[in-house]
């Protein structure tokens, strides 16, 4: 009985979270400009989408480039700056120790609109264009903390000796960091460089301030556009939901692999 | 290993430039007029303008309902997750976090037109619930995480010695999960304050935050009012951060 209703709680609260996502996939079947109403089972909007046949579709699919190449770059840089930080961090004295991590929060404290205002004014101040390079420096800035955030439980659970015995048997310090460190390192580089990469898909303000005036889009300055000029692109409907679909087979993947890599150690 | 502690150093750098920076130049737009000359009549502007403060009392307003209604749903969702007994796998889990994978943006102009479509009048009731739905998570994980690393032995004692399951509830797993609740707040609260858009699409710009009249000053070139009032946010998150910085140590890997 107590096990059904808490079953029950929290499919309920489920179905609240999934309810709009149901419903953008429902009206991704038709062709209706807004959704809601329903005018007939096509699969029309998927076809436009992909033969780029959408009302201003050139800036549709730059925008999906654009999202996708900056959270690429920046999860990718974070993962180098996040990794080579850790490992520095860890080996710092308590006190300096203990500063860097609280610089490192900061980031992660500030709501976006702070840390996209301040970028914002960081950027006029210095006189730097805004455009690519700084929407990515952006994302590059609320990205890495994540990644740090990630390495550094895998350098307090390493046992240093191991580091220690590779230098002592002749290896360069070069190699001991090549064949030991980072081998070490990998699986929290691996979920730092996955949580850049979903938080710089997901970000909406931080571009939104440091994009400039050049006319760069990302999804989402691209949505927001489009929704105050009144009505989305009917086409977001199947981008979205085949968004949604790449993501549960991935994390469906993950975690099957996951349970099978806990088997196997158990 | 001696030397590797010099490679934080870009990233000190990098912070310094990027985060440290970028805060001072707020803090010194805040203070200063058009043409750059110290004053203090942004401050001063914000706490005799009316409308400025209206927004914000409606802004806190909404953040502590919201985050009151988080810690309402979530606590027991995050309870029953943890729960052994009641879910064993960790699917479920997932589940809750996998919509923050789709665009929020599209997600909250989704649930604005499943309101118009089942004739719920946009308003602060939908702004709330939308921000419910699109806050929970951030609430529901930290909990999570705080209950599932909780060392049982504490509920386990509590009942060999002849406590009520609610009494175990009130008394030990409460005030052991207080860090887990404390990361959510953390994490839903200022957020909320500061959204944009979100509250623009949920209420068809009749209700607006405090992070829409930053973005509007900051959009028509009002930078230095702008960043008075990004600099009042500040001010707030700084005192909240203190308030809770002892526990944040502990609530630690709760923040994501």
């Amino acid at each position: 009985m107590k096990k059904a209703l808490a079953k029950c709680y929290i499919w309920l609260l489920l179905a609240m979270l999934y309810a709009p996502l149901l419903f953008i996939a429902v009206y991704s079947f038709t062709e209706s400009r807004v959704m809601g109403s329903w005018t007939g089972f096509s699969v029309k909007l998927y076809q436009n989408l992909f033969t780029g046949n959408v009302s201003g579709g050139a800036a549709l699919l730059s925008a999906v480039e654009n999202t996708l190449l900056i959270a690429l770059i920046a999860a990718a840089f974070s993962t180098v700056l996040g990794t080579v930080a850790a490992i520095g961090i860890f080996n710092l004295k308590e006190r300096s120790r203990r500063a860097m991590q609280f610089l490192n929060n900061i980031p992660m404290i500030n709501p976006d609109i702070i840390t996209g205002v301040s970028l914002f004014l960081l950027f006029v101040f210095l006189r730097f264009s805004q455009g690519y390079v700084t929407v990515v420096l952006a994302h590059i800035t609320f990205c890495t903390p994540y990644v740090v955030l990630s390495v550094m439980p895998k350098l307090s659970q390493m046992n240093p000796n191991i580091y220690e015995a590779a230098l002592d048997l002749g290896a360069t310090p070069g190699q001991a960091l090549r064949k030991v460190l980072i081998p070490e390192l990998r699986p929290g580089m691996i979920s730092g460089f996955m949580m850049a990469f979903t938080m710089s898909l997901d970000d909406f303000a931080v571009t939104f301030f440091t994009r400039g005036t050049v006319g760069l889009d990302t999804l989402s300055t691209y949505i927001y556009a489009d929704a105050r000029k009144g009505g989305l692109t009917p086409e977001l409907r199947p981008l979205m939901t085949l968004i949604f679909l790449l993501v549960l087979v991935l994390l469906v993947i993950i975690n099957l692999r996951g349970s099978r890599a806990k088997n196997a150690t158990e | 290993m001696v030397k590797r502690s010099t490679w934080s150093i870009p990233y000190l750098i990098f912070m310094l430039v990027f985060v440290v920076l970028p805060l001072l130049l707020i803090v010194l737009y805040a203070f200063q007029d058009g043409s750059g000359r110290f004053t203090l009549s942004n401050i001063t502007h914000f706490f005799s303008d009316s409308d400025s403060l209206s927004t914000f009392a409606v802004s806190i307003e909404v953040a502590i309902e919201n985050t009151l209604i988080c810690i309402l749903l979530g606590y027991p969702a995050a309870w029953i997750l943890a729960n052994r007994k009641y879910n064993k796998s960790a699917v479920t889990v997932v589940l809750f976090i996998m919509p923050m994978w789709i665009n929020a943006l599209m997600r909250t102009l989704a649930t604005a037109e499943l309101f118009n479509m089942l004739g719920i009048a946009l308003g602060k009731g939908t702004l709330l619930f939308g921000m419910v739905y699109d806050f929970l998570p951030f609430m529901i994980y930290p909990i999570y995480n705080t209950l599932r690393k909780m060392d049982q032995s504490y509920a386990e004692a509590a009942e060999d010695l002849g406590a009520a399951p609610w009494t175990v509830f009130w008394k030990i797993t409460v005030p052991l999960s207080i860090p887990g609740v404390m990361s959510g707040i953390l994490m839903v609260f200022m957020p909320t304050v500061s959204t944009f858009a979100i509250s623009e699409f949920l209420t068809n710009n009749k209700i607006k935050l405090f992070g829409t009249i930053i973005q509007e000053n900051i959009n028509s070139s009002m930078w230095n009012y702008g960043a008075a009032l990004a600099f009042i946010m500040l001010v707030i998150i700084g005192i909240t951060t203190l308030f809770q910085g002892s526990e944040q140590t502990e609530a630690e890997g709760g923040v994501i």
